[in-house]
């Protein structure tokens, strides 16, 4: 696979223990008791939708489903409501990644942002109907910056499958 | 595609679709069962285990923060702080030693009077640890649990009044609701009337007395405290003061925002009161002898309250 559907370049095909590494690193980063801040982005949305634009065929609905109940556990959320929220995250991230691939990394971003505001605007759409009071537009920056970080993220998380390019004297091509 | 096994292209399970379809409603029905029914706390508990580990490291940065300012602090803040401590404890031992001598009289009084004497009740000195992640409530977490003897249901107080209720246990820390959480609500009563009433949280950081008929005798200024009618929370503690009335003869009820009396939202050491004695038995429905005598009773029973 490459980088993008563009590029030239070959990588190594993923290995699935990282993946669920860097799922799990997002979760414990979701797990800082961070308060209200504001803007503060959810990683594990942002990690998944990653996996599920790059390997629609190995990681999809039911990790969405299960570190969706994770964090739940760990945030203090009702149950089910961040697990809701990614398993429509991630199928619709599968169903994108398709077309998503062709683009550059920005590009990527921006296709990415609706799904990542979609998720939290279910979450909030949840809550609400159960009662619960409205935390303010503040929440819906997360996205944002989400989609902000998907840039570095590209870079950072393919990194395993970069392999060093090596040249060859007697065949250039 | 490039890789050590191919690609499944036959055995990719049930259809996007078909998985969607699916857990979203099991994530649904989990959410109205956690929700509306609350079936799911030993779920919960059983998951929590899983999750506890992660969350005792991820909370260390956070502590870390908490503890910086501690230790940057000079030497004068504290011993500033020290001379006030120690004024304030002259000024409570007064108190202590007048108030031990009127729950000594007290006692014999209810004893003469044959009444119940209320029981000591034990209490946890536990601290905030952080505010939970969940935009949608009030929340804190404290750095005592079940081990400490801490039950869900216990009132928690701070040095000026009620600040909330613990709603859920784990092994080495507990949930607690704040009372201005929008689910919160504690029967109080108005100090200077009597009125009994009860109040809630209202999201944004107040309170709202509730039910409360636009006539009803409030001022603003009047203080709130329990009324100990929940069996919970001890009462006469200090819950809140009235900010304003709003009264509007187009409503039933007139609109009471209330200022919480404790630090609600602030981190510090809190007590956890232990459980209170059980209130008496309702006491049973008188025999209604007749139809029109039943109704007039009934009538006469909410006149008096």
């Amino acid at each position: 696979m490459q980088p993008t559907n563009r590029s030239s370049r070959i990588l190594l095909p993923v290995k699935m223990w990282f993946v669920y590494l860097t799922l799990f690193i997002a979760l414990f980063l979701n797990y800082i008791p961070t308060g209200h801040l504001p803007a503060v982005p959810d990683f594990v949305a942002l990690v998944l939708a990653f996996w599920c634009v790059r390997e629609p065929l190995k990681i999809g609905i039911g990790a969405g489903f299960a570190f969706g109940l994770l964090t739940d556990i760990g945030v203090g959320a009702a149950l089910g409501q961040h697990a809701f929220a990614y398993v429509l995250l991630a199928y619709a991230a599968n169903e994108l990644s398709r077309r998503v691939l062709w683009f550059t990394p920005v590009e990527q971003a921006l296709h990415v942002l609706p799904l990542l505001f979609m998720s939290q605007v279910v979450m909030v759409l949840v809550r609400l109907m159960a009662g619960a009071e409205f935390p303010g537009w503040w929440m819906f920056f997360g996205a944002f910056v989400a989609a902000l970080l998907w840039i570095p993220l590209h870079y950072v998380l393919l990194l395993p499958q970069y392999q060093p390019v090596s040249r060859d004297e007697n065949r250039p091509i | 595609m490039v890789g050590h096994s191919p690609p499944p292209f036959f055995k990719r399970g049930p259809a996007p679709l078909a998985k969607l379809v699916f857990f979203g409603l099991v994530s649904l029905a989990l959410l109205v069962s956690d929700l509306n029914l609350r079936y799911l706390e030993a779920f919960r508990q059983g998951l929590s285990v899983l999750a506890y580990p992660m969350q005792m490291a991820a909370a260390t940065p956070a502590d870390f923060v908490r503890n910086a300012s501690n230790y940057f602090s000079s030497l004068v803040r504290l011993q500033i702080e020290n001379k006030e401590l120690k004024s304030r404890q002259l000024q409570g031992a007064e108190r202590m030693l007048r108030l031990e001598q009127l729950e000594l009289e007290n006692r014999h009084l209810r004893s003469l009077l044959e009444a119940r004497e209320r029981q000591p009740v034990k209490s946890v000195v536990a601290e905030i640890m952080y505010t939970a992640k969940d935009p949608f409530s009030r929340k804190v977490i404290l750095d005592k649990g079940d081990q400490a003897g801490i039950a869900a249901g216990q009132a928690v107080v701070d040095e000026s009044g009620v600040i909330g209720q613990i709603t859920r246990v784990f092994p080495m820390q507990s949930e607690l609701t704040l009372l201005t959480d929008k689910d919160q609500a504690i029967p109080v009563m108005i100090v200077r009337s009597g009125l009994r009433a009860v109040l809630f949280g209202s999201g944004n950081g107040l309170m709202e007395l509730r039910y409360l008929a636009a006539n009803a005798d409030v001022q603003p200024g009047d203080k709130v405290v329990t009324s100990g009618l929940d069996g919970v929370f001890l009462a006469g503690l200090p819950v809140a003061t009235v900010a304003k009335v709003e009264r509007d003869q187009a409503q039933t009820f007139a609109r009471i925002p209330c200022l919480p009396a404790a630090g609600v939202e602030q981190f510090s050491h809190v007590l956890v009161l232990g459980h209170r004695e059980s209130l008496p038995p309702r006491p049973p429905e008188a025999e209604v002898i007749n139809k029109g005598k039943g109704a007039k009773a009934r009538k006469a029973k909410a006149a008096k309250e």
